[in-house]
């Protein structure tokens, strides 16, 4: 039988939690920079002239298609050539927090515009046809009385995928950036016990995701009753 | 941009020698595809139990469904991996552990891959038949149970038959999930698409020809799956339902 020895944890812990504050940080930029570009996203596709609602639903469904490791794979080892070839930026500088970000907001807006599409068609038709009324403007209607709206609806299923998200944070691995999962990884590694640090990370993982699920889901029966 | 664009690379000999780098490709290519559907067999058999006994009237067994369905919804899918991999063959009989870590490597890293892609589709395919078996309306169940069937013969000829008609598009998307989540398994080493795209980047100095046709390949994947669900969907359609005939 393997014998468990959790010693290198307490000494770790300092540095694991200097992992999840990356995880962290980019889980927070995606999930607002996600918010905001998907809802333009969502926008877009459904605005009535056709070149953007055609680049936003090409937009939507080629980043849908691809695995999200991909995707890092792309902004990890392919765009920073691009942006050092293209704005001279010295040569391997390290930008991988950066690509890591980029990528996972342009990754999660095309999950978060179609999240916010469904919210934006489950506000009935009379809001807009109302503020017409008013005399007010596409702009002005859609800011005023629709978005909010439809952001209040979907606010459950926001924060559901905000979740997935900060899950799927922890493939940033494929770029060795250190965020939680990747330090247990190096610690687990380096002391030989990597058995007991993925354990650890694992039950880590799982009490953060099932409270905020829980949390969320308390929120939904809230606003089901309102 | 200083670019030298080279699609003919595909087509030269690969330092392995006797194939050609498409021929690299090809190969994570089927990987992919084999680990993929090898998985979602298991995960639509493993799922359909346990989202069968999240609906049943027992505590026990709704609770045990229900905690199996909340452990692989919330823990990564790389951390599940890295689990699978690195920590159940320690974990295991000490006869068996070592009969795994003296397979070789690309049965290990299949085998754990398997079985956790499985394992993960698996909880949220319970949750799509559970989702199923409950927008039935409840006079089914009851009418049935009226009828003299028994608990088990209810769901094998009244709940079941609808519900899997119910739940076929729901499950196009996790059939979709399930290839873009064996990219996740590059990361332990398997050879798939995305890990080939990875090594045709190291051996052919040409990043950008090499992640094209990698993303295209999954691309290509993402649109079979898509028409061929949609051809089973529209088969399995329930009359006077909306979306129905």
């Amino acid at each position: 039988m393997y014998d468990f020895d959790w010693s290198s944890i307490p000494n770790a812990l300092p540095f694991l939690w200097d992992g999840m504050k990356i995880s962290i940080q980019i889980t927070a930029t995606a999930v607002v920079v996600g918010i905001l570009w998907g809802t333009l996203l969502a926008l877009m596709r459904l605005s009535p002239i056709k070149p953007l609602s055609w680049f936003a639903a090409g937009y939507v469904n080629l980043f849908r298609a691809v695995p999200l490791v991909m995707v890092l794979l792309w902004f990890f080892l392919i765009v920073p050539h691009l942006l050092e070839s293209i704005f001279g930026f010295p040569r391997g500088s390290d930008m991988r927090m950066g690509s890591a970000m980029a990528g996972f907001a342009l990754f999660e807006a095309a999950y978060y515009s179609e999240i916010m599409r469904a919210g934006i068609q489950s506000v009935p038709k009379g809001q807009m046809a109302a503020a017409s009324a008013l005399g007010m403007n596409y702009g002005q209607s859609m800011r005023l009385i629709i978005l909010p709206q439809a952001f209040r609806n979907m606010v459950p299923l926001l924060l559901t995928q905000g979740i997935i998200l900060f899950q799927d944070t922890s493939l940033v691995y494929v770029s060795a950036l250190a965020d939680f999962f990747g330090a247990a990884y190096k610690v687990g590694d380096r002391d030989g016990r990597l058995v007991e640090l993925l354990l650890f990370a694992g039950a880590v993982y799982f009490v953060i995701c099932f409270t905020a699920s829980r949390i969320v889901r308390r929120y939904q029966q809230k606003l089901k009753i309102a | 941009m200083g670019y030298n664009w080279n699609w003919g690379v595909f087509l030269q000999p690969a330092a392995s020698g006797g194939d050609t780098y498409l021929g690299w490709m090809f190969h994570g290519f089927k990987t992919t595809i084999a680990l993929s559907l090898s998985a979602w067999l298991i995960a639509l058999a493993v799922g359909a139990v346990v989202g069968v006994l999240r609906t049943v009237p027992n505590k026990w067994l709704s609770g045990l469904a229900t905690a199996y369905v909340e452990i692989f919804r919330n823990i990564p899918l790389l951390v599940q991996l890295f689990l699978w991999y690195f920590v159940m063959p320690e974990l295991l009989p000490e006869s068996l552990g070592n009969a795994f870590k003296q397979s070789n490597p690309f049965m290990q890293q299949f085998l754990s891959s398997m079985i956790c892609l499985a394992l993960f589709t698996s909880a949220r395919v319970a949750e799509q038949v559970r989702s199923g078996i409950n927008s039935l309306p409840r006079g089914q169940k009851n009418a049935a149970l009226a009828m003299g069937f028994t608990l088990p013969q209810t769901y094998r000829y009244v709940l079941l038959p609808m519900a899997v008609r119910l739940i076929v598009p729901p499950l196009t998307s996790e059939f979709l999930n399930i290839f873009k989540n064996s990219a996740v398994c590059s990361t332990i080493g398997l050879l798939e698409l995305a890990a080939q795209g990875r090594q045709l980047v190291d051996y052919t100095a040409q990043p950008y020809e090499s992640f094209i046709a990698v993303t295209l390949a999954y691309l290509v994947i993402n649109v079979v799956v898509m028409f061929s669900m949609r051809w089973l969907e529209s088969r399995t359609r329930v009359p006077g339902y909306i979306g129905g005939k």
